[in-house]
């Protein structure tokens, strides 16, 4: 694919340039175990204002119609008056079961863990219960590796999420069966924040696949996250999120994995849904040898906003990480993905890769692709590769030729190009959904 | 009977002129061979017949089955019956010859009836497991990305397996010999062979006359200047063989 530049000419600036802020108070924190940690997050949060564009973070997102001020926090049992979790999104992963499942609904939840998990010391939980039967675990995790200080959004998550979701895998203990959860948030004017904890001890193993979807609604919402990952020395983690946001739902996340000496991290994203998106993936490899993966896709159409930031930081040495994020964009939306990889000083034999690969289906969309090194030791191998294309003529008319019309004959490559990072989803369900989403976009 | 019925064509790319006037009629049931040299237009006349948007026809018609196939768009001229078995497969990434082969058998269904359900997996799977064995092909094929990696031979051999899948009434083989060993030579004329008969006409394209020891052709014609400029039985490839191309060239200028 050719790397094609595109003359953009940027819509005039409103006058009045700062973005209008929440309306939520000292009393939406909840009051619980985690009260000290809340406060000050609380703190963190009145003390930012909303990213503006001329914060380099946030310079392709724009947040002036951001509509901060008319969100609400959900009541609890509020889910009772709201349309029900689709029965699709709560199919077991494999088989008939799943190790554990929770779904995490606007004020309130349902958890299942399997009793031969718990009884190895395996915790998956939401927030609330966590408080009750896990407060100490719960206090030690929480922040150490997503900061309240890491932005006005990690704050707000930080200091009034009501609930999130503690995963803690003890040291040596293999879970088999994977783990699921499925944060459901419909309804307009609602302010969903999640806070996920997944902890894998030294020698520990999971699978954990979480799922965030609204229905396409009028009206807007949105949804704030926390992600913080712990793998442990010799642990395997692998964690797939996918995002099938509703058309009126903003969603803002702070994501940080943190992999120890040994330890192996395969990180799948996949995103479909949402008005505007902006998220922060950081993986931070700190221990000699620690691995990492990170797996995306993206599909954006209509006038949808997709923007990943993503950062692989090499902090020692023999440390391995490989990107690859997959795009494609239909109607007048918009995808950014801007990458860096950084390798601290004496990161040696370090061997960072990024790509990024972008089709634009329509004229009017738009892929920003902007990858980054910044090497600081000086015995490593870091390359990276991004390009932006359209659909190609040659791989269509080969199609066509074999009697397979034209809009088909797009689908088929389209879902080629995604194909390598479908595999990487290990379960067929889950699989499925995401290629519906695909072939329904292509219309 | 099918008849393809090409008629004077012109065919120009970017403004050049590439075909000046060709005229041929292939039956079912026959084997035809095109010869000549390196760019007089034989590869332009594949591309043609399948509605490549590079390929500008300027002048002519081609009539199969009674219908112009000239206004057709490719994926229509392959439900009419044509294929084209290209000299350069392209490559799908991600997407499986036996999903990419689904897809193909499918579309005629639902073209002819558009409430059709497609073919069932197991029929399909039968079927093309039929097809590949015909071809020698390990079964672990169906499941590898269209033409990705392929050697000169595996893509040939695909394009064969394609051309035993959808069952065309005439199919234009575009110097399938080009890159093949003897081996995958004989295995891929085998396949031609296997499926030739009274239903099917075959257009050969190719320079070397040794394709036509595994393929035998009732005609050949040799094609010049984006011409047909002689045509004749089996016999007239042996004499190309020998004598070479030059004895044409001066009849023409005679």
């Amino acid at each position: 694919m050719q790397e094609k530049p595109k003359v953009v000419v940027s819509r005039q600036r409103r006058t009045d340039s700062s973005a209008r802020d929440f309306t939520f108070t000292a009393a939406d924190v909840p009051a619980s175990a985690l009260a000290s940690f809340r406060t000050s997050a609380w703190s963190a949060f009145q003390t930012r204002s909303i990213p503006l564009t001329t914060d380099e973070a946030w310079r392709r997102t724009d947040l002036r119609l951001f509509p901060a001020p008319d969100f609400k926090l959900p009541k609890l049992g509020a889910h009772e008056d709201l349309p029900p979790v689709p029965d699709e999104l709560l199919k077991p992963l494999v088989g008939d079961q799943h190790g554990g499942q929770i779904t995490l609904l606007a004020g309130g939840s349902q958890i299942f863990l399997e009793d031969a998990l718990a009884k190895k010391g395996v915790v998956f939980t939401d927030f609330r219960t966590a408080e009750k039967n896990h407060a100490d675990l719960l206090a030690k995790l929480i922040g150490q590796i997503v900061k309240p200080e890491d932005g006005k959004f990690a704050a707000l998550v930080s200091a009034l999420s009501q609930n999130g979701i503690l995963l803690y895998v003890p040291k040596n203990v293999q879970v088999e069966a994977p783990l699921h959860s499925v944060l459901w948030g419909p309804g307009s004017d609602l302010a969903y924040f999640s806070h996920l904890i997944v902890y894998v001890d030294d020698g520990a193993s999971v699978t954990y696949v979480h799922e965030a979807a609204s229905p396409d609604e009028t009206g807007h919402a949105m949804h704030a996250g926390v992600v913080e990952i712990h793998v442990g020395e010799n642990a395997n983690l692998r964690f797939v999120e996918l995002q099938s946001w509703g058309r009126g739902v903003w969603n803002f996340s702070h994501e940080r994995a943190r992999v120890h000496r040994g330890g192996n991290l395969d990180w799948i994203f996949g995103a479909v849904g949402s008005r505007l998106t902006k998220n922060f993936s950081d993986l931070d490899l700190v221990g000699e040898g620690a691995q990492g993966r990170m797996s995306g896709f993206y599909f954006t159409d209509g006038s949808q906003h997709l923007d990943h930031d993503t950062q692989q930081n090499h902090l020692a040495p023999h440390t391995t990480s490989d990107l690859l994020f997959k795009g494609a964009l239909k109607g007048k939306s918009r995808s950014v993905w801007q990458g860096m990889i950084y390798v601290a000083p004496g990161a040696q034999k370090t061997d960072g890769y990024q790509a990024n690969r972008n089709i634009v289906l329509s004229e009017e969309a738009r892929a920003d692709s902007i990858p980054g090194l910044e090497i600081l030791a000086d015995d490593v191998r870091c390359t990276h590769g991004a390009t932006v294309g359209k659909l190609e003529q040659e791989p269509l008319f080969y199609l066509k030729s074999r009697g397979i019309p034209q809009a088909e004959a797009e689908r088929l490559v389209v879902e080629g190009f995604f194909d390598p990072i479908m595999q990487r989803i290990p379960f067929e369900g889950v699989r499925e959904r995401f290629q519906q989403a695909i072939t329904q976009k292509m219309g | 009977m099918s008849q393809l019925e090409i008629r004077n064509l012109h065919v120009s790319i970017e403004d050049k002129e590439i075909l000046k006037g060709l005229t041929l009629t292939i039956n079912q049931g026959e084997i035809h061979a095109i010869m000549g040299p390196n760019g007089t237009g034989k590869s332009t006349l594949a591309y043609t017949l399948m509605g490549h948007p590079n390929y500008t026809v300027t002048a002519g018609e081609v009539i199969f089955k009674g219908q112009s196939l000239l206004e057709l768009e490719p994926d229509e001229r392959s439900r009419t019956g044509i294929f084209l078995a290209f000299q350069y497969p392209v490559a799908i990434p991600g997407v499986t010859v036996a999903n990419f082969l689904r897809s193909a058998i499918n579309s005629r269904r639902r073209a002819a009836n558009a409430e059709d359900k497609g073919m069932p997996i197991p029929e399909f799977r039968k079927m093309l497991k039929e097809k590949m064995d015909m071809l020698k092909m390990d079964h672990a094929f169906a499941g590898r990305y269209l033409n990705d990696g392929f050697s000169g031979g595996e893509k040939k051999r695909a394009e064969i397996l394609q051309m035993a899948t959808l069952k065309p009434e005439i199919a234009i083989l575009d110097e399938t010999d080009s890159g093949l060993d003897i081996d995958a030579l004989r295995i891929v004329s085998e396949g031609v062979n296997a499926l030739s008969g009274p239903e099917l006409g075959v257009l050969v394209i190719t320079h070397y006359q040794r394709l036509l020891n595994y393929i035998k052709p009732h005609h050949v014609h040799v094609m010049m200047g984006g011409r047909i400029v002689e045509s004749g039985g089996p016999e007239l490839a042996l004499h190309l063989e020998e004598h070479g191309y030059d004895w044409i060239r001066e009849k023409i200028e005679e």
